[in-house]
């Protein structure tokens, strides 16, 4: 279909009446940044985020250390009744799940009902976490089950998606397959605008802050 | 889909009387509308964000071919494909072969209104393949067999009744009657076809040139079910859509979420860069995505560029008393109200869709409320006055606007005969303050009473007032 490309960047070109850039204005486009407006932020990011997840049905929890994990996730578990088995990231998989319990590492499949992963960053303007996929943290999880559990260090907590953006660049391996940002449960308003919670992800998404 | 803009006023008649459908307008004037106003009051910095966005379109407008280029250099390097399409045929042509080279049997959508403007569904369909929509809104309508008729609430018109009707016939019953019961019948519904599609569609709000990422935006999170359950993920997307970096891609979301449905973000913003990695565990095995032109470097040329920064979040359709009077499907094509009455006699060409650009009030109201800052009433005034130009516009219409246009620019003329006309129209309303019927008026007077004028001319009191203080 290179045809295709050919005739559309001509019409654009056309459109623009002149010809392909050249290289010093391609290197002066590739260079260029712009300095967005970012909206104001007096408050803590840690209980900014809080609130703002919280306000749209999130729910958040708080421990000291990376071990206190497994035991916040059966408090939930246990609070809405579910079966003793989840699905844990490969990033979680040290800590100490409780032995009476099905714990895989795999994607999700289709019965699985808790989900359990690390989240790269948390973002305190709107209250969102930011799951990066690969073989750590399996994108299904951030979708198939009906409750997903997502851990956050406090310390991946950041004020704008600006600063999120800046950690993906320096990862290894760059751009993740799959970005994630997460702001709640999954919900509609598709009949008669009234809110509803789990349409097709999580009916419940709880974050547990670590330390 | 078919195009029967044609119908317009036909359908606005008919829209106007059925009781279900003002029912649900109702409820859009009272959720998304408020909700906005809501938003963009909370953010400070909110206008100066519209600004800066209508800038930055124009600047990745100005370099398009540029970003384009650099944005599928991206998209190989992930692993991914770019696909270019001139037309709405090309597009499915594209999208059919890759269906057909996998044997795809089930395809599961995200919404995308590319796709609806390109006539996928029904080329998929036509092939043997079966489609589900998984937006609710969108799968909604599928059942009904319409189109949509909100680009972002594709099932406004629709009320509850409406859809338990649906459900019930599709899936067999007990009839569902609650809210949270219907969505959830089409949870279990859906779940079972992302797992089973072979091919999943989703749309691309945005593409990253720097990253080679397509970016949707959801708040169910169909289009992350389905765009990472299937075999294959095809993004469709317009030309127009690419942006520089993930910092200009949070500029613009962070005017979306708030203008479209009244939210500071949506649930769900998921970046897609390429197909499933050598040790991911899920994921898509191959990407596709295919870039549309069909109208749209043509409308860079020229002065209609303007539309082209349009990041459809439905807001211009939200504010506009026209749509909220007669719902989506009057319009008669994919894109309703303002920027569907620029769009579409744009695409479909200018004698299609006639009446679109001319049933608007000219209020400003969409305009005001742009994220982009679309001069959304001027280009409507635009295609009226190309449809002048190209007699297109009926010739009595022409006419008499000829006839005005003599008078308007002869001041004396045009005074005279307004007074006149005031000293008629008020003897004839003299005993009840108000016309039954008007010459060259019964557009109006069939439906409601002219108010009778007091018989001077607005200049002439104005002159008389002046003369007293």
């Amino acid at each position: 279909m290179s045809q295709a490309r050919d005739t559309i960047l001509g019409a654009v070109r056309e459109a623009l009446r002149r010809g392909p850039p050249d290289n010093a204005t391609r290197a002066s486009l590739d260079e260029k940044r712009f300095d967005h407006t970012r909206p104001s932020q007096d408050d803590d990011p840690v209980e900014r985020f809080i609130r703002k997840f919280e306000s749209r049905a999130g729910t958040v929890g708080r421990v000291a250390t990376l071990g206190d994990v497994p035991a916040e996730v059966d408090q939930h578990r246990a609070r809405f009744d579910l079966p003793k088995r989840a699905a844990v990231g490969n990033a979680l998989k040290a800590l100490d799940w409780p032995s009476d319990w099905t714990v895989h590492h795999g994607a999700a499949p289709i019965e699985e009902t808790l989900s359990v992963s690390l989240a790269s960053a948390g973002i305190a303007e709107t209250g969102s976490v930011l799951l990066a996929s690969g073989p750590d943290s399996p994108t299904t999880h951030n979708f198939v089950p009906d409750d997903q559990v997502v851990v956050l260090p406090v310390e991946h907590i950041v004020r704008w998606f600006e600063e999120a953006w800046d950690r993906l660049r320096q990862r290894e391996g760059g751009m993740p397959r799959a970005t994630n940002i997460v702001s709640g449960p999954s919900r509609t308003a598709d009949v008669e605008q009234t809110v509803q919670l789990g349409a097709h992800g999580p009916r419940r998404v709880h974050v547990i802050l670590v330390g | 889909m078919e195009m029967r803009s044609a119908e317009f006023k036909t359908r606005s008649v008919f829209a106007i009387h059925d009781g279900g459908l003002q029912k649900a307008m109702g409820m859009l004037r009272d959720g998304f509308v408020a909700k906005r106003t809501v938003q963009a009051a909370e953010l400070p910095e909110f206008e100066q964000l519209r600004e800066e966005a209508k800038n930055l379109k124009n600047h990745i407008l100005d370099n398009l071919d540029h970003y384009l280029e650099r944005y599928e250099a991206a998209v190989t390097a992930a692993g991914g494909q770019v696909h270019w399409a001139r037309d709405a045929a090309e597009a499915r042509e594209i999208i059919l072969g890759i269906c057909h080279r996998v044997g795809a049997k089930i395809v599961t959508k995200g919404k995308s209104m590319v796709s609806e403007e390109i006539g996928l569904n029904e080329a998929l369909i036509e092939k043997g393949m079966e489609v589900v929509e998984t937006d609710l809104g969108e799968y909604i309508i599928q059942l009904a067999d319409e189109p949509p008729s909100h680009i972002i609430a594709p099932a406004v018109h629709k009320t509850k009744d409406q859809v338990s009707d649906l459900f019930e016939e599709a899936h067999g019953g007990p009839r569902k009657t609650t809210v949270p019961d219907l969505v959830n019948e089409a949870r279990q519904v859906l779940r079972e076809k992302y797992f089973k599609a072979d091919v999943g569609i989703t749309g691309g709000n945005y593409l990253v040139a720097e990253t080679g990422s397509s970016v949707i935006v959801t708040n169910e999170g169909n289009g992350d079910l389905t765009q990472t359950l299937a075999r294959v993920h095809i993004v469709t997307s317009g030309i127009e859509r690419v942006v520089p970096r993930l910092e200009d891609v949070t500029l613009f979301l962070r005017l979306l979420a708030r203008s479209a449905t009244g939210q500071e973000t949506e649930t769900y913003t998921t970046f897609s860069t390429g197909p499933r990695r050598p040790d991911d565990l899920d994921g898509p095995q191959e990407y596709h995505v295919v870039l549309v032109d069909n109208g749209r470097s043509k409308m860079l040329a020229g002065r209609f560029r303007d539309m082209l920064r349009c990041i459809r979040c439905g807001a211009c359709m939200n504010h506009c008393p026209v749509y909220g009077s007669i719902g989506g499907h009057a319009y008669g094509w994919v894109y309703p109200g303002p920027m569907g009455s620029v769009l579409t006699p744009l695409i479909k060409g200018l004698d299609n869709a006639y009446d679109l650009p001319n049933a608007c009030t000219l209020n400003g109201r969409c305009g005001s409320v742009c994220p982009v800052k679309i001069p959304l009433p001027d280009l409507l005034r635009e295609l009226r006055h190309l449809q002048h130009k190209q007699k297109i516009t009926p010739s009595l219409q022409r006419h008499a606007l000829s006839v005005w246009r003599f008078a308007a620019t002869r001041p004396g003329l045009y005074h005279f005969g307004e007074r006149i006309a005031a000293r008629i129209l008020a003897f004839a309303g003299r005993k009840k303050g108000r016309l039954r019927k008007a010459p060259l008026a019964s557009a109006w007077t069939d439906s409601r009473d002219l108010p009778a004028p007091s018989g001077r001319t607005f200049l002439e009191q104005w002159q008389s007032q002046r003369g007293k203080s």
